[in-house]
């Protein structure tokens, strides 16, 4: 083993993987849910339209989503790992225990099954049909371009569709309070004068994200055709 | 007061163990809760009964010898305070107590409530040290050192050694220890010119011996009977990355 | 007589110890990896000869008892280590610590030695900070001094009130750097139960594998006691609870002889006794009596609340007793007066075995000047109190806290109760110069040894010794024996002298394992104790100490023929190992008690009621005493007694006083 891949298989290596591809895919969701907001300006979706037409054709962002979708990847595959050895850190358990962290740091493991559960959903729903097996087109003036949106008012015209959306942020929510701040902290960034600053920050991103993600569902719905 | 216990036995590292049942009576409330362990041993051998094996030395909450999770508490409920400290007023007449010892696969049992934890001395062994031998060292007045770093050394080596981060730590990891003993020397220009070897070897050793990783819950520093913070752990984060990305460690 | 040849150089005390080290004799580094020296203890002595030993190029094996050699009893040491730095330029010099210590054991230690320590505390100093030690700092970034008893300049280097932690640790990582280095094999949970002597010499151990049961052999060129003190022949003491006499023990019954062994130091400041259930006592720093004011009512039997107590009927006796040095007199003399006002009948608290330390009226004075700073003109009582225990908080909070968790009372709100417990012990294992015992090749370092504190220690003084011995004494001394051992072989282990160790070892096992009486060994321990605290305690009296003798031969024989030890020898066994301990801390209260109904002088923490003045302070005869007397085992119950007479050449002797 070289240097890097031995730094990489060090327990401290592998939460510096965890904490790196974290904050990627955190970044990630900053621009996904600024393009995904534009669903509430009040055009029947032109402007949103237009935004994920330039997200799909622009040939850097296309090269991203390739980065985004190895980042995923790679934050599963060494969860997976990171989990497995901690398992095996403790072979026998104890009869009564009494936690004194907080639940959701306990359960990165799980709400980020259940995110992964939901991902592959959210792809069927979306990616799948704009990447691959294509979607209505629309027009705008004497442009042509796939109406996502016109996908989306279907796609969430169904209760139970709108429930795993609603129900998967809230893992999110969850998943990023613990996520955000263990990043920092995985960087080794903790400072008396500017950590209570992060943990505001992660707290508020933790919890305004997921809203604004599951407020789309939830209004569309309502809205209804 | 008479308390209800529920005791891990063990009869040695490769043996099953499970909890047994005892019952102490006349427990005093200004007892610790070791010596109602004493109390209970006296009785079990006065019957003709296996005494349970703790480990224990100092009692006064500075050897980090004893080692009990106490209801699912390593140390027991209270903040900030060793098994050796904690008194029996801390509970209620006919309360049903667990006790079991520390639990990871680095400190295997070796009987009862007893556990081997030598793997912390290897970790140490591996770098937790400055190297000057007897006689090298200058006057002690030559290096001033910050009163704030030296005060945050001192906070740093107020750790104890119990293994009770490791026993409180969902994934059993040691990562508490091992960073106390890294921030205190790099927080000290002493301790600079072995920095980054320091925490490149102390990692490596943790890891073979077998520790979980650390997810930051933050559980280790709630659970330190001397309450050592999770700044520690960021600095060892720190100085790790820069040890393997920049240095030549 | 050539029992005892202290083998102190010639010169005057300045220069004893430079020439000392620039005439010992050599080994040369080829041989040194030749020489293996075995170690016993891990605690400040024990880890930094360890340490040292083994960089110097000796190979070296460490055996402890405990999980971990940082769990030594070291650790617990609060307050700090003296060293002659004169970094505060109050006058203090390597002289000054040697007088004051001399003075403070009551003129029966060494000067040869005790220079020696003066001369190397500075040195300890510059070591630990090198190591990391995280030492009090001023906020110009350079270290901090206080003052303790006994002494007019301020010399105590500390790190909050856990000096002896931070100084073990720092000895501590020295050792683990030489085990991951390879020099030295450290054997964790290992017990030494007997030394193997071949044609006198010290030649090797038989040590007990604690986990497993089974007895190891191992050869040395050279042994190494650094196995700490028996206070715990008391039962009770400040002492951890695996502290133990049998290293020692088992050297002075292979011919090392014993100094001074009635030789005890008892805290003032120690939270009382609560119950029968008490395991162990636990020290409040001698710090607190700047601050708090030790009194007893004035009526005998008094049971109201302190705080119901007016002023006019309290009796603040050492103020009274001592005017000039009030609360802060020494040690030993606040544990005799404590105990005084107890047997007098004018104790308090549930059991009438404690004292008050007060803290409220110096609360009042603190407040008074937070108020005058903070400009509050008309404050009230309440006011001041409250501002005062703000100040009291920041400069004792930890000690506060302790108080209140052991004992369930709030220390802020009533006075605390205190009672004097044993702490230290001045004897131990008799050696010379070169710290090496009557037997040639074995050395004792440390609170092991009988050899610097005289009859009564000074604090922040036990960490110093400790250090100075592993760190600065015994790398050179040694050299001294070991070079005339560099044509010895290594020896096998299964000559017949290790056989014959091993078999002692394995009959005292099977005797204690076979009697299957009705009683436990803590019971046994409590007795001793009981006895070893009345007779032979604060207060020893020749009637006392000879019915003391009595019980002990009879607790003794009642021991081996109706103690109870559960299990076998071949597992995890505490109680096994604890009946080896108490065994023999049966034989060595016996011989205490000679010692001291054979020293018939008042002197430090040994206090004859035969030997006292009108006003009852301890009186000492320096003209038939000033001797330190050694006794060899001659078998069961039998003692010789060498005496090492003491020369006081640099320091003239004066009785003490401190009214």
């Amino acid at each position: 083993m070289n240097w890097f891949t031995q730094t990489l298989n060090s327990t401290l290596g592998k939460k510096y993987v965890m904490g790196i591809t974290g904050l990627f895919l955190m970044l990630f969701l900053v621009v996904h849910c600024g393009i995904n907001a534009l669903v509430f300006f009040p055009d029947d979706g032109e402007l949103f339209n237009r935004a994920a037409h330039f997200m799909a054709t622009n040939f850097f962002i296309r090269m991203g989503e390739v980065v985004l979708f190895l980042g995923i990847i790679w934050h599963v595959i060494q969860s997976a790992i990171v989990t497995r050895t901690n398992a095996k850190a403790r072979p026998q358990g104890y009869a009564k225990f009494a936690n004194s962290s907080p639940w959701y740091s306990r359960s990165m493991g799980l709400l980020g099954t259940l995110i992964l559960i939901f991902l592959v959903i959210h792809l069927a729903h979306f990616w799948v049909k704009s990447r691959i097996t294509g979607l209505e087109e629309v027009n705008y003036g004497s442009e042509k371009m796939e109406d996502l949106y016109i996908k989306m008012v279907e796609t969430f015209s169904n209760l139970w569709v709108v429930i795993v959306y609603v129900v998967a942020m809230i893992s999110l929510s969850y998943h990023l309070m613990h996520g955000f701040q263990s990043a920092f902290q995985t960087f080794g960034i903790n400072h008396k004068k500017y950590t209570p600053l992060i943990q505001m920050i992660g707290m508020i991103y933790s919890i305004v994200l997921p809203l604004l993600f599951a407020a789309m569902p939830i209004v569309i719905y309502l809205r209804g055709y | 007061m008479e308390i209800n216990l529920k005791v891990w036995k063990q009869k040695d590292a490769v043996s099953d163990g499970k909890l047994i049942d005892y019952k102490v009576s006349h427990v005093s409330p200004d007892m610790s809760f070791l010596e109602m362990f004493d109390v209970l041993n006296e009785e079990l051998i006065v019957n003709d009964q296996e005494p349970i094996a703790f480990d224990h030395d100092c009692r006064e909450g500075i050897c980090g010898m004893c080692s009990m999770v106490i209801d699912g508490k390593p140390h027991g409920p209270l903040e900030g305070v060793t098994t050796c400290q904690l008194h029996m007023r801390s509970f209620k007449d006919g309360d049903t107590i667990t006790v079991e010892p520390w639990r990871a696969r680095a400190f295997p049992v070796i009987k009862d409530l007893v556990v081997d934890r030598t793997a912390f001395d290897r970790i140490i062994a591996a770098g937790g040290y400055i190297s000057v031998n007897t006689g090298n060292a200058q006057d002690a007045n030559c290096l001033p050192i910050n009163k704030d770093d030296a005060d945050d050394a001192f906070m740093s080596a107020s750790c104890i050694g119990c293994g009770a981060c490791v026993a409180a730590c969902k994934n059993a990891s040691a990562m508490l220890f091992v960073s106390a003993k890294v921030s205190q020397l790099a927080k000290l220009p002493q301790g600079q010119p072995e920095r980054y070897t320091r925490v490149a070897n102390m990692v490596a050793q943790m890891d073979k011996e077998g520790f979980g990783a650390c997810t930051n819950t933050g559980a280790c520093s709630a659970e330190c009977p001397k309450e050592i913070s999770l700044t520690n752990i960021a600095q060892l984060n720190r100085d790790y990355m820069q040890a393997k990305f920049l240095e030549n460690a | 007589m050539s029992k005892l040849e202290s083998k102190i150089p010639e010169g005057t005390i300045e220069t004893k110890w430079s020439k000392y080290k620039s005439s010992v004799p050599l080994v040369n580094p080829a041989n040194k990896r030749n020489l293996e020296i075995l170690i016993v203890g891990s605690g400040l002595a024990g880890a930094s000869a360890a340490a040292s030993l083994a960089e110097l190029g000796y190979k070296v094996k460490v055996f402890c008892f405990q999980d971990s050699p940082r769990r030594a009893h070291s650790i617990a040491a609060q307050g700090g280590i003296n060293a002659a730095k004169n970094y505060q330029n109050d006058g203090d010099s390597v002289h000054r610590l040697f007088y004051d210590t001399i003075k403070g054991g009551d003129y029966r230690a060494r000067e040869g030695n005790v220079h020696r320590l003066a001369e190397v505390s500075t040195a300890i100093i510059d070591q630990c900070v090198a190591q990391g030690v995280p030492f009090a700092r001023e906020y110009g970034g350079l270290l901090s001094n206080r003052s303790f008893g006994g002494t007019q300049v301020q010399r105590t280097f500390y790190a909050a009130g856990q000096t002896g932690q931070q100084l073990l640790l720092g000895a501590y990582s020295a050792l683990e750097r030489q085990v991951g280095m390879g020099t030295v094999e450290m054997y964790n949970r290992h017990e030494m139960l007997d030394v193997v002597t071949i044609d006198g010499k010290a030649r090797g151990l038989i040590v007990k594998n604690l986990i497993t049961g089974e007895l190891e052999r191992f050869f040395g060129h050279a042994v190494l006691l650094c196995t700490g003190g028996y206070g715990n022949v008391f039962y009770l003491s400040t002492n951890a609870m695996g502290s133990n006499v049998t290293a020692a023990w088992r050297a002075h019954k292979q011919g090392a002889v014993m100094g001074n062994p009635c030789f005890t130091q008892i805290h003032p400041t120690c939270i009382p006794v609560s119950g029968d259930h008490q395991s162990k006592l636990t020290l409040m720093s001698e710090s607190l009596r700047n601050d708090g004011r030790i009194w007893v009512p004035k009526k005998e039997g008094d049971n109201r609340s302190p705080v119901d107590i007016p002023e006019d009927e309290r009796d603040y006796y050492l103020e009274r007793r001592y005017p000039a040095f009030g609360n802060l007199v020494p040690r030993d003399v606040a544990s005799r007066a404590a105990k005084e006002r107890c047997d007098a009948g004018f104790g308090v608290g549930p059991s009438k075995m404690a004292v008050y330390l007060d803290f409220k009226f110096n609360m009042m004075r603190y407040g008074k000047v937070e108020a005058t700073k903070m400009g509050l003109q008309n404050a009230s009582d309440d006011e001041i109190l409250r501002l005062g225990k703000e100040v009291i908080k920041e400069k004792y909070g930890n000690l506060f806290d302790m108080y209140k968790q052991i004992t369930g009372e709030n220390p802020y709100e009533m006075p605390m109760r205190i009672y004097p417990a044993v702490h230290y012990t001045m004897g131990g294992l008799w050696v010379d110069y070169e710290l090496m015992t009557t037997v040639p090749g074995m050395y004792c370092l440390g609170e092991a040894n009988f050899s610097d504190h005289g009859a009564n220690r000074l604090g922040a003084s036990a960490l110093m010794q400790g250090l100075a011995d592993g760190y600065f004494v015994i790398p050179y001394t040694i050299g001294s024996y070991l070079s005339k051992e560099i044509a010895t072989k290594a020896i096998d282990t299964s000559h017949p002298a290790f056989v014959e160790a091993e078999g002692r070892v394995q009959k005292v096992m099977d005797q204690l394992l076979n009697i299957k009486g009705t009683k436990t060994v803590e019971s046994f321990h409590k007795r001793l104790g009981k006895i070893m605290w009345d007779k032979c305690g604060m207060a020893r009296n020749e009637k006392g100490l000879k019915e003391a003798i009595v019980e002990i031969q009879a607790l003794r024989k009642e021991f081996w023929s109706d103690l109870r030890v559960p299990g076998t020898q071949h597992e995890f066994n505490p109680e096994l190992d604890r009946a080896f301990r108490v065994a023999d801390f049966l034989e060595l209260g016996e011989l205490m008690c000679i010692d001291a109904l054979n020293r018939s002088e008042s002197c430090g923490g040994h206090f004859r009621e035969e030997s006292q003045t009108e006003e009852g302070e301890a009186l000492r005869d320096d003209n038939n005493y000033a001797y330190v007397a050694a006794w060899e085992y001659k078998g069961e119950s039998q003692w010789e007694l060498f005496k090492e007479d003491l020369k006081f050449e640099n320091i003239k002797i004066a009785q003490r006083s401190y009214k």
